[in-house]
This record gives structure tokens, sequence and C-alpha cells, in this order.
């Protein structure tokens, strides 16, 4: 009779097992099975419990914040414990890379600018994550807008990365002022001149200071050369997608160089230098959102954080005062042929409007996480998880309406549901202009694609962003900016390979919407 | 017992000192050697390997990373190609003051190895001294033509600036700082430990807190500028205004290391020379000039050469306060390196890193040779 606890105990231990055996080793669980991941409502176990996901990404509060933010609720439904590491964004590229090339591998996932998969993917570093989105319903992965699903996140017809972000540069308006005095948002870069110079000095918050028509960054090394591009996209693309706005696709000679379109766009951008406050060339993106939700800007251009900041009650001034426009365009664009500006017509600008071509800039790609494909199959699977949790419309749809996240609308949901955005504190109507402007921009045939060939960071973060600096300080004439720039591309053009850039670029733009 | 049978322990005893004084001779040898190993292995490997990667362009590739050897392209790319406006600046037309200065220097220097010829010179004294006046010229011809009129100048220059202005400035307010705190005035403890504490905080957060003074817009000091009429200017944007931004940030954090050593010297002085001149008739000045700063000399080569050294790699303040801008303005050798390291240019950045070596190293032995040996002899 001895033996009959013991084979209860055995049953008991049988069915114990049985009941509480975690889905990682049994079913379609987040982790063996690359599909669901936990959702905020229902998670019967904790399958990734004693799991750590090291996670960096720059230094916030944008775009940490959110991922710290929901590490604890991630932590409960899923048992993982993620570790947020934050570095500065002009330190995040090469950070990233050399932990991954010295084979360190400090970092298990990434939330990252999808346009560096240029140097992340063909170097093997990051995970294919192309069956595991499509296997994960909570995902959603068709409600991500095709953009961001098919350029954000793929490379060379593997997805890599989940969106967490919708990027795109457009312009803010005073509404309240400028409709008291009749004037229209601007749609060329020369209207956006005009109106800036026209409430520049004047006091745009009442409290009797002086205020400025035009605030966005400028600074050296930050964030700022992206502004640059949306400049010059209105006067370097005109023909679609698949034209480019940086190289010419027959010789992958920049565009970015000695022709009057670039010309225009120096010029336009100095002019934009002298329009703003004192110390406009030493402030970041973070420093112009400051100032014109406290009311101090009259115009501003920036991505899509603007909105919902200015609707934030404890930091802004001009709630329900801001309305949003697609990028200003150009009513004369480059002849490629002859490197001069000439008018639009139905041929040359098949997309204008109103006789105005815009070539809205998807400046960045929106920030996206991404996977170390050296890290432990567990953590990875987890960190996958993770991803697909902040990605979800349950928990996305509330991070794109905080201004404080970073994250901007990039799933159908976020521009179909405005429930999220009243929630936030914006009317219907802001909402709807809003989001009327980003999707202005996510529709249009003549989209700005970002940069995104080998050493892209040096394309972009070092030989433009140095040579705009210097030109903005004076040190260099206009004609040496454009030259400069198109030296220092070409020089590293012809280090990586000119036939090799070419089609990289050229697969870049090669995008289906 | 016999003869033999003491003879053959002394003989023995002989032997083991014989063994025991080879053995003394070598332990000290044999015990540094493996600390020696380590650190020229520390010290050398990291020297030979930027060294070769100054001569390579990097790629990262499928497992791993390729080098590819360039030769000296990183360094014709800084000297003579691309990016030598960038380092070395633009030439413009020197001015009568900046010739008159130039002409000067050289005059001196050709003065300066007439007159060690004249006292009879050795070989090797006199090629280090030809070495000495053409890498100075050179540096000399630098600064006067990228400080001219239409010119423009590099990091190269630039942080020539800071090392020789900046160094300048914080030894003279130094030691105006320990002549006063050597006195015997009330609260003098108290201003020694103030003198100090900016020497404490750490280089970032000094270029934190200069950042926030020089916002005329809405920093601390907004008050200040307004009433100054200066809220509506910014000095960080203005290229001059920003290098003398970042000099006096690094001039408040390391004057206090040099008035420390100042006022160590000043206060281990002997007294009696000074109370004879005093009896004497002598004034404050000439006391000053011929007793006291004699007797710095020697303590103000060596801070000097420290401080030299130190101030060739700053990169934390420009960086904070400035990021190198407005364009380069602000960009120092080191942020320059830093700059192109950033981008995963390997090659590059280490050939900035082996030039401001070089140019540190020159500098160095320049000064230790020719001007520390020199004020030895006055002191």
């Amino acid at each position: 009779m001895k033996l009959r606890p013991l084979a209860l105990l055995a049953t008991a231990s049988l069915l114990f097992a049985a009941c509480t055996q975690t889905p990682a080793a049994s079913s379609p669980t987040p982790g063996a099975s690359q599909s669901a991941a936990p959702t905020a409502s229902a998670a019967p176990t904790q399958p990734f419990a004693g799991t750590t996901i090291r996670i960096v990404t720059f230094t916030g509060p944008q775009i940490a914040e959110p991922l710290q933010r929901r590490a604890p609720d991630f932590n409960k439904v899923s048992g993982a414990n993620v570790q947020v590491i934050t570095v500065p964004f002009s330190d995040l590229y090469q950070k990233i890379l050399t932990d991954f090339a010295t084979k360190t591998n400090s970092y298990d996932a990434i939330v990252f600018a999808p346009q560096w998969m240029g140097d992340y993917v063909p170097a093997g570093y990051l995970e294919d994550l192309s069956t595991r989105v499509t296997a994960d319903a909570a995902l959603q992965w068709n409600d991500i807008a095709p953009f961001f699903r098919d350029f954000s996140a793929t490379y060379q017809g593997k997805v890599y990365s989940v969106p967490l972000d919708g990027d795109f540069q457009m312009v803010y308006y005073r509404s309240d002022i400028l409709a008291k005095d009749g004037v229209k948002p601007p749609e060329t870069w020369d209207d956006y001149i005009n109106i800036a110079k026209q409430y520049q000095g004047k006091d745009l918050n009442g409290d009797g200071k002086p205020d400025y028509g035009s605030c966005v960054a400028m600074k050296r090394s930050a964030q700022s050369y992206w502004l640059f591009i949306s400049v010059a996209s209105a006067y370097l693309q005109s023909q679609g997608t698949a034209q480019g706005a940086f190289f010419d696709t027959t010789n992958m000679q920049p565009l970015f160089g000695s022709n009057e379109g670039m010309q225009k766009a120096l010029d336009t951008y100095k002019t934009m230098s002298t329009i703003g406050p004192p110390d406009q060339l030493n402030l970041d993106v973070g420093d112009t959102r400051g100032l014109f939700t406290s009311g101090r800007c009259a115009l501003s251009a920036d991505w899509g954080d603007i909105g919902p900041l200015a609707v934030d009650p404890a930091t802004s001034k001009v709630q329900d005062k801001v309305g949003a426009v697609i990028l200003p365009g150009s009513k004369q664009v480059l002849d490629r042929k002859s490197g001069k500006l000439v008018a639009c017509d139905a041929t040359i600008c098949p997309y204008a409007t109103n006789g105005v071509n815009h070539a809205p800039f998807a400046a960045f790609g929106g920030w996206a996480g991404a996977i170390n494909k050296a890290a432990d199959a567990k953590v990875k699977d987890a960190a996958f998880a993770f991803l697909s949790y902040m990605s979800q419309p349950a928990q996305s749809s509330v991070d794109v309406t905080l201004g404080k996240t970073g994250f901007n609308p990039y799933r159908n949901v976020h521009f179909t549901d405005l429930t999220p955005w009243k929630a936030s504190g914006m009317s219907e109507a802001a909402a709807n202009n809003y989001l009327g402007a980003i999707k202005a921009s996510l529709s249009s045939p003549n989209m700005v694609l970002d940069l995104r060939i080998p050493q892209n960071a040096f394309y972009e973060g070092t030989a433009l962003d140095t040579a705009l600096a210097q030109f903005l300080a004076g040190e260099i004439t206009r004609d040496a900016t454009a030259k400069q720039i198109s030296d220092q591309w070409n020089k590293k053009t012809d280090e990586i390979g000119r036939d090799a850039a070419l089609t990289a670029y050229k697969a870049t733009l090669g995008v289906t919407k | 017992m016999s003869e033999g049978t003491i003879a053959r322990p002394v003989a023995a005893r002989r032997r083991l000192n014989a063994v025991g004084t080879r053995l003394d001779r070598y332990a000290s040898g044999t015990f540094i050697f493996p600390a020696v190993l380590v650190i020229l292995a520390f010290s050398i490997f990291p020297l030979v390997a930027s060294l070769y990667v100054s001569l390579t362009r990097i790629k990262f590739a499928q497992g791993g990373i390729d080098f590819t050897f360039v030769g000296l392209d990183n360094y014709a790319k800084l000297l003579v190609g691309i990016d030598h406006e960038h380092f070395l600046g633009v030439f413009g037309t020197p001015t009568a003051l900046g010739l008159t200065a130039g002409v000067a220097v050289a005059a001196a220097l050709v003065w300066w190895i007439a007159r060690y010829v004249r006292a009879g010179a050795t070989v090797f004294g006199l090629v280090g001294r030809i070495v000495a006046l053409v890498g100075v010229s050179a540096l000399v011809w630098l600064a006067v033509e990228t400080l001219s009129s239409g010119g423009r100048p590099g990091t190269m220059v630039v942080t020539f600036v800071y090392v020789f202005v900046g160094v300048a400035v914080q030894y003279l307010l130094a030691l105006v700082l320990a002549m006063l705190a050597s006195q015997h005035l009330p609260g003098r403890r108290f201003f020694r430990v103030v003198f100090l504490l900016p020497m404490m905080i750490t280089p970032v957060g000094v270029a934190y807190l200069f950042r926030m003074l020089t916002d005329t817009s809405k920093g601390p000091l907004y008050p200040v500028w307004a009433w100054l009429g200066l809220a509506d200017t910014s000095w960080v944007t203005n290229p001059w205004g920003a290098r003398i931004a970042v000099m006096i940030g690094d001039i408040w954090q390391w004057t206090p290391f040099l008035f420390i050593v100042l006022l160590a010297a000043l206060e281990s002085q002997s007294i009696e020379p000074v109370e004879a001149a005093v009896v004497d008739g002598a004034s404050r000045w000439q006391i000053f000039r011929a007793i006291t700063f004699p007797q710095l000399l020697p303590v103000t080569s060596t801070i000097v050469l420290i401080r030299v050294i130190e101030a060739f790699k700053i990169v934390d303040l420009p960086n904070v306060l400035t990021n190198g801008g407005p364009g380069t303005a602000t960009e120092s050798l080191t942020l320059h390196a830093y700059t192109i390291w950033r981008a995963l240019d390997f090659g590059g950045s280490a050939a900035v890193a082996y030039l401001l070596l070089f140019v540190v190293t020159f500098v160095g032995v320049t000064y230790v040779n020719f001007v520390r040996q020199r004020i030895a002899v006055v002191a």
C-alpha cells in the first residue's frame, strides 16, 4: 500500500505538468511558433519568464519613453524583463554596428532607423522576420500602411523590422494667427519664407516679447539635415518616387550638386536660418518643438510630433491653434539634363497640384524594431513578442497620440479611429487636419524615399550635415557647399563601388506601394 | 679535522654566495619583466594597430570586418585631398599684422639657430633645431594664412588656438589668483576651495553649464542679456563667439589646476631673499620679477607642458556646447577624429588621430628640449 501515495503523487505531477506546460513548449506561441505575441488582454501564462531582452535605442525622452513605459506591462503578460539601453542619436548607428561586428552582442534588439539596414542586413546582423510577422495575428501586419511595410520594414524582399513609428516631415502653422490675418498656409517654399518674414519679430503669444516667423532645427550633428532634404526634394524630384531625389539613376551622380535646383534649395534654407530664433543654428528638434508649442513661432517644419505635443495641456499654449499641411513644393523643378530650373507643366510635374510640385519626404522612415540574429533563440522570440506588442493597435493607437513618445501614425487604424485622438485632447477638426496632412504625404505618388544605401550615415549624417552647417555659419558659399557635398558623395560612392551603390540605390526606389 | 674538511664548506659557501649574487642581479629584471611586457602590449599594440587602421579602409561584411589596405590615402585626403579644407583650413590673404607676426617668428627662429651655431653647435643639436625651425615655421605659416581675411581655420588651427591662447590665459589667471591666495587676506582658505571647484566638475557638466549660460534667449542669464540689449543675439552662432565660449569654459575648468600648483610653489618659496630685497628697498614688482617669478619657472615649465598636452585633446566642451559648430568653427582635432569615427570611417579617424599624435609629440619634444631646458637654466 506504500505505493499508492507515490502513484497518486506521480499522477498529480503529470496532471500539474500538463496543466501548467507553457505554450512555448507545446503549441504555437510567441516563442516556438514565431506567431502570436502576447496581447494585453489575454495571457494565461508567462511564456518568457526569466528572459531578459536588452534593447538599444537613442537617448529620449522620445522613442525610449514608450519602450520604458510599456516594459512593465509586457513583463506582466509575458514574464520577460525588458532593459532599454539608450545612447545619443549621433552615436546610435555606430554603436549598434560595432557591437554586432565585434560580436559583442550586448543588444538583443534594436529600435533604429530602418535606412541603416543597408549596412546591417548585408553583413548578416539582423534576424529575418518575414515568417514571424505574417504568422502573428495580434500584430495585424496588413493594417500597417503599405509604405512602412514594404519599404521601411523590408530589405530586398524580406522583412527585417517591425514599424513602431511613421515619419513624414510636414509644415505646422499657427491657424489662429494666419486665419485672423487672412493668410493661407504655405503651398510653396517661397510662400513659407514670405509668411515667416511677415511674422518675424511680432508678439505671437501675448507675452509682450517679439517672437519668430519660423522655428526649425538647424543644429549640427543632430536631426536637422533631414529638413534640408525636405526643402531640396521639392526642386529635385517631380516625376514620381522612382525618379529618386538623391542621385541620377543612370550614373549615380549626386543631384545634391552644382545645379539650379540645389542652389535654390540652399538659398531657401539659408533664408530660413535668418527668420527664426537667434540661436537657431544651435537648436535641435526638441528645442524648436518647445518654442512652437509655447506659442513663439508662426511656422515650423518637422515630423508629426508637433501635432500631439500641441494638445498636451501640461506644456502647450497653442491647443487647437495649430494646423498642418503637406510639405511645401515649388512651381519650378530641376531639369536634370540642363541642370536648370524649369517651370512645372503637365509633363515635367505630372503629380503637381495647382501647378505646385510637392515631394513629401519620408524623412528617416520611422523608428522600427529589429532583432539581433546572434541573440539566443528564446530571447529572439521574446524580443519579437515585445516589438509586436508595441506595434499592436491596442498599444500603438494610444502611443501615437502622445507627443512624448515621438511615435507618429503608421497604421490604417491610426487614421480611421479618431477615438484615441479625441481622448488625447485633440478636437475632431484638429485630428482630421493633422492626419490629413500625413495622409496627403503618404498617398503622394511623388513621395521622396530616404536614402538607404551602404554607408548612408556618411552621405547624410557626415558629408551633408557638415557642409550645411558650414554653409549656414557662412564658412562656405552656396556654390562651394553644393560642390563639397557632391565631391564628398562621389568620393564615397567610388570607395564603395559605383555600380554596387547604384544597384542598391535603384533597388530602394523600386518599392511597390 | 684536516684543512681539507674545513676548506670544503667555505668553498661551498662561496659558490652559494656567488649563485645568490647572480640570482639577486637577475631577480629584479625577472620580476619586472612580465609587468613590462604587459605595459608594452597595452601601449605599443594599440599604437601599431591604429597605425595599421589608418592605412586601411574598413567594410562590414558577413561574419566580420574587411580591411582594405589603401596606403597613405587617408592621410592624403586630409592634407591635400577632399578633406584638406576641413583639416587644414582655407588660405586667405594675410593681413599686414599677420605677415609681420609670421616674419617676426621666422626671424626669431633664424636668429636662435644662428646664435646656437656661433656658440659652437653639435651636428645633433643643429639638426634638431632645424627640424624645430621648419615645423614651427610651417605651423605659424598655417595659422597666419588661415586666420587671414578670406581664410578659414581648419580643425588643426582651431586646436592651436585652444591650446596656445587657452593655456596662456589659464596660466596668467592662475598666477594672479595664486598670488592673491598666498597673501594673508581674510577668507583666503574659503577662496582656495572655491577656486578649486571647477576642476572637480566633469567636462560634460561644464559644457552643459556654459550652454545654459550662453543661451541669451532663455538661459539663467537672460535678464542680464536682455538688460544689455543682447537678448536677440547668440554668441555661439558666431564662429569667434563660439570659439571664445569654448575657451572660457576650458579656462574656467582648468585654471584651478595651474592655480593649486602655483600656490603650492609660492608657499614653499624661502622668505629670506624676499626679506633681503625688502631691506634693500626693492619694490613689489622688482621682487616679483627678480625673485618670485624665477623661482616659479621650473614648476611653470612642467605644468604648462602638462596643460599643453592635455589641451590638444580637448573634445568634451566643443562637442556638447556647440557640436563643433557653427559650421566647423569650434571643431578640435579630437572632435574631428570622433566625427569621422562616428560615420565608421575608422581609417580616416585613425589618420587624424595619428596626425594629432605627430603634432603633440613635435610640440612636446620641442618644448622640452628647447624651452624647458632654457627655463631651467634661467631659473
